[in-house]
């Protein structure tokens, strides 16, 4: 008999605005010792799904319709939240997607692991400490007598991870529920987390649920796959059958959308639109302390019309290369050239102009885009301030560049929180288009997105480019995006470049140990090959 | 830490001389002074009373010679109470005040505290209308309305409490401390429902009830911390506002504080004395202020270590 068995789950969520059916007739199974991957797109019921199991949804406005949830014989939407509460954390344990606001940021990690053992269990507090410690050490903290009583913020994003699998298993729970736990991660850490996750499974033999939006990321650890849509099962399988004979267009599509394909390098001019020499930016860290050493001795060229992917994991310096040659932050020492000119010694009305022809769209649209103003003021008003359009042509600018990047014309009136992440996007990159420029700074444009629409965004990154003749620095944590769009690729590591060359020079002869191991950590390899 | 709250204090100098400055020459813009009484003084006395209070010199030279005294911690003598200086009048005033603030600041975090939270529990029902209703209530209602009709109805009607006096019939304490504490009660309720509700609605809530911790638990172990925050950046003002504003209280209820004094010497043009008080009271303002946003740091963990750094 399997472990946990769903039987036409229905849950609604009842609003204002009347009866939002989240979670429509869905039936699987868990067996111990498996995997079972759930995929599906932000909104389409797969969280809501696992936490109506165990009564985490709200009620209201959250509502279950009906169904049965099956584990150790009996049928959890019938329990009432006493009974409910013993088996969550003690029996069904979980994983949550941030790592960085999982935790309580006010009691000590050690306090925080050992309170489901403390509160199900009657076990002594130097026993729970012990139990801890050996957990920590299982999970691959280092050393971790001396950071147990460290404060989360204490510990990176994936040392925090790392602590929050220590403690959905403190109790040897028979089922691990994980919601998209690599998704806030860098692409090495992800694969660090993954490869852990599966390992615990294994050495355990329990059963886990593993959602994820992202179909590549489960690719390698998932025994059984179960896609939603809208609140429905739309494909369910083992996951040889859902990876090889796929039946529903929405599977095939999430499958394409990984990001696989190679760039052909096009030919381009010789001559550089931007030289970067011996780039430096160093920042302070307070009195007393050395400077972090942030960017160190950075030398490239971008030629006209292309691409340039950095990639390096978050810390490595490559959004501050970005914004260095932007003169958004103080360059310490080096020079840069874009057009002939340096920039680093540019000042006030000059800087202006030049500013006006390099332009950078950032990895978060929701915090870039000013929530007070409409698509159309944030459209215009750079339309305006470089002189582009007059009061009497600006309108037609704005829809011009609406229809460039896609979105509906209708929405010129609406404001930043009422679009979608991928729309916001749009409107960001619309905006970086608003001044013409020859050059952008693509700072993670899709790293916040789902993957089907990660791939629309890409895609219309390279039309736009090609369209307007762009020369563009695109900067990502993930190879597997940037390979998708770039011409060349710099891999950065601490500040400096370690290696450089086209996709494909690096995707299949890397030479440095670094670039190997962000290619191993890609997820969804395995797919590839 | 040592240079932040060394930082601070030296903002607070120009701070606290602009207050004298301001002070110092409204109340002397203010029409009237001290010896305009009703009875006709004759000229000689008050040409000596006026130069033994250096009321004949310039005024610059009156501020700098204030300025003077302030520096050593003079206040300077009163003008209506001969013989006693300010610094006097002070120490025999704040004791009392300070200690009805205390009891007022116990009555608002308690009252206050308890109400907010259980608001905040189950926001958008009767068990969070009722209490901020009464919250609401508590802001509008001046202590004038407020105090005559707790006096009213406990001191008369039940006869349950003392109606005046301070320390002389055990219980003349509550009313007083109730009147005074009512109005930071409010809002102190106001901002831990806001605090509460806004943790209440983090991650980490969500973890801590996926562990099986019953409310309660995930409530107390878990969100009370970072919702009181507010509140404990909010004590410093309350404190001082409590110091500062405890006139009308103190009238009402005859209690020999330190808000009596200073109304008395606005109206009595004791320039010494309003000058002494604004100053000590701004004074301890800042400090108040200061006191209460190191707490507030010290009780988050990554604020704490970012003090221990500096």
């Amino acid at each position: 008999m399997a472990l946990l068995e769903v039987h036409n789950l229905g849950v609604s969520f009842v609003t204002r605005n009347g009866t939002n059916k989240a979670v429509d007739d869905v039936s699987f199974s868990v067996e111990s010792g498996q995997i079972t991957a759930i995929i599906g797109e932000s909104g389409s019921g797969k969280s809501v799904a696992c936490y109506s199991l165990l009564g985490l949804i709200p009620q209201p406005p959250g509502r279950i319709d009906g169904g049965r949830a099956l584990f150790g014989g009996r049928d959890l939407l019938q329990l009432g939240e006493r009974e409910l509460r013993k088996i969550r954390g003690r029996d069904i344990a979980m994983v949550f997607q941030d790592p960085m606001t999982c935790l309580n940021p006010y009691m000590t990690v050690g306090k925080q692991l050992m309170e489901p053992l403390r509160y199900h269990q009657n076990v002594s507090p130097a026993d729970a400490r012990r139990r801890a410690l050996e957990l920590l050490e299982e999970v691959g903290i280092r050393d971790p007598e001396s950071t147990i009583d460290n404060y989360p913020h204490q510990f990176s994003g994936g040392m925090r991870q790392r602590v929050m699998i220590a403690m959905a298993l403190i109790n040897e729970p028979q089922l691990l529920i994980a919601d998209e736990p690599t998704t806030a991660l860098d692409v090495t850490i992800q694969a660090q987390i993954l490869q852990l996750i599966a390992q615990l499974q294994r050495k355990r033999d329990i059963g886990v649920i593993f959602i994820s939006h992202d179909l590549a990321v489960v690719a390698d650890i998932a025994d059984q796959i179960v896609v939603m849509q809208k609140g429905k099962i739309v494909e369910s399988g083992d996951r040889t059958g859902i990876f090889q004979q796929a039946q529903h267009p929405y599977t095939q599509k999430l499958l394409s959308a990984i990001p696989a394909d190679s760039k052909h390098s096009e030919l381009l001019p010789a001559e550089p639109l931007i030289r970067v020499r011996e780039l430096c930016t160093w920042f302070s860290q307070g009195h007393k302390q050395p400077p972090l050493q942030a960017v160190n001795k950075v030398s490239f060229d971008i030629r006209r019309g292309e691409v340039l992917g950095l990639v390096g994991e978050s810390g490595s310096g490559k959004s501050t290369i970005g914004r260095s040659i932007l003169r958004l932050v103080p360059v310490t020492s080096g020079q840069v050239d874009f057009d002939g000119t340096d920039v680093t010694a540019l000042q006030g009305r000059e800087l202006k102009k030049m500013r006006r022809r390099m332009q950078i769209i950032f990895q978060d649209p929701f915090a870039s885009l000013n929530p007070r103003m409409t698509v159309y003021d944030t459209l215009a008003e750079p339309l305006l301030l470089h002189g582009i359009e007059t009061r009497k042509t600006v309108a037609q600018g704005v829809l011009k560049l609406m229809d460039d990047v896609g979105l509906a014309r209708h929405f010129v009136r609406k404001y930043p929180h009422e679009f979608s992440g991928g729309q916001r996007q749009r409107i960001a990159i619309g905006r970086a288009l608003a001044t013409r420029p020859e050059f952008i700074v693509a700072d993670e444009p899709v790293s916040a997105l789902d993957v089907t629409i990660q791939a629309q965004i890409l895609d219309l990154m390279q039309a736009l480019g090609r369209e307007y003749g762009l020369t563009m620095l695109f900067i990502s944590h993930d190879l597997a995006v940037v390979r998708h769009l770039a011409d060349r690729i710099l891999v950065l590591h601490q500040g400096e470049v370690v290696e450089t060359g086209s996709g494909q020079e690096l995707f299949e002869h890397p030479q440095q140990d670094y670039t190997k191991s962000l290619l191993a950590s890609i997820p969804g390899r395995s797919l590839l090959q | 830490m040592w240079r932040f709250i060394g930082y601070r204090l030296l903002q607070a100098i120009p701070v606290i001389l602009a207050v004298i400055t301001v002070t110092f020459f409204l109340v002397r813009a203010a029409p009237g002074g001290p010896f305009d009484s009703e009875k006709a003084v004759i000229p000689e006395v008050r040409a000596a009373l006026e130069a033994q209070y250096r009321l004949d010199q310039p005024l610059l030279q009156q501020y700098a010679a204030y300025l003077g005294d302030l520096a050593q911690g003079e206040l300077g003598p009163s003008f209506k109470y001969p013989g006693r200086s300010v610094n006097e009048l002070i120490a025999a005033g704040l004791p009392v005040t300070a200690e009805l603030g205390f009891y007022a600041l116990l009555v608002a975090i308690i009252i206050g505290g308890v109400a907010g939270v259980i608001a905040s529990l189950k926001p958008n029902t009767a068990q969070d209308y009722i209490p901020m209703s009464v919250a609401m209530i508590g802001i509008c209602m001046p202590s004038f309305l407020l105090g005559p009709l707790l006096v009213l109805v406990f001191g008369i009607y039940l006869d349950w409490l003392p109606v005046s006096g301070w320390g002389d019939i055990p219980g003349d304490k509550i009313l007083p401390a109730i009147t005074l504490g009512s109005t930071y009660a409010a809002y102190i309720a106001r901002l831990s429902r806001a605090g509460m509700l806004e943790v209440m609605s983090q991650d980490y809530i969500r973890t801590a009830r996926a562990k099986g911790l019953p409310e309660w638990q995930v409530v107390t172990r878990h969100a009370l911390r970072g919702g009181l925050i507010p509140v404990v950046a909010f004590l410093g003002p309350a404190f001082a506002g409590l110091l500062s504003g405890s006139f009308v209280v103190e009238t009402i209820f005859q209690i020999p504080g330190l808000g009596r004094f200073y109304v008395q010497a606005a109206f009595n043009r004791d320039y010494t004395m309003i000058l002494g008080t604004t100053v000590f009271l701004s004074t301890l303002i800042v400090l108040f202020n200061l006191l209460s946003d190191i707490l507030a740091a010290w009780m988050n963990p990554r604020l704490r270590a970012q003090f221990r750094e500096q």
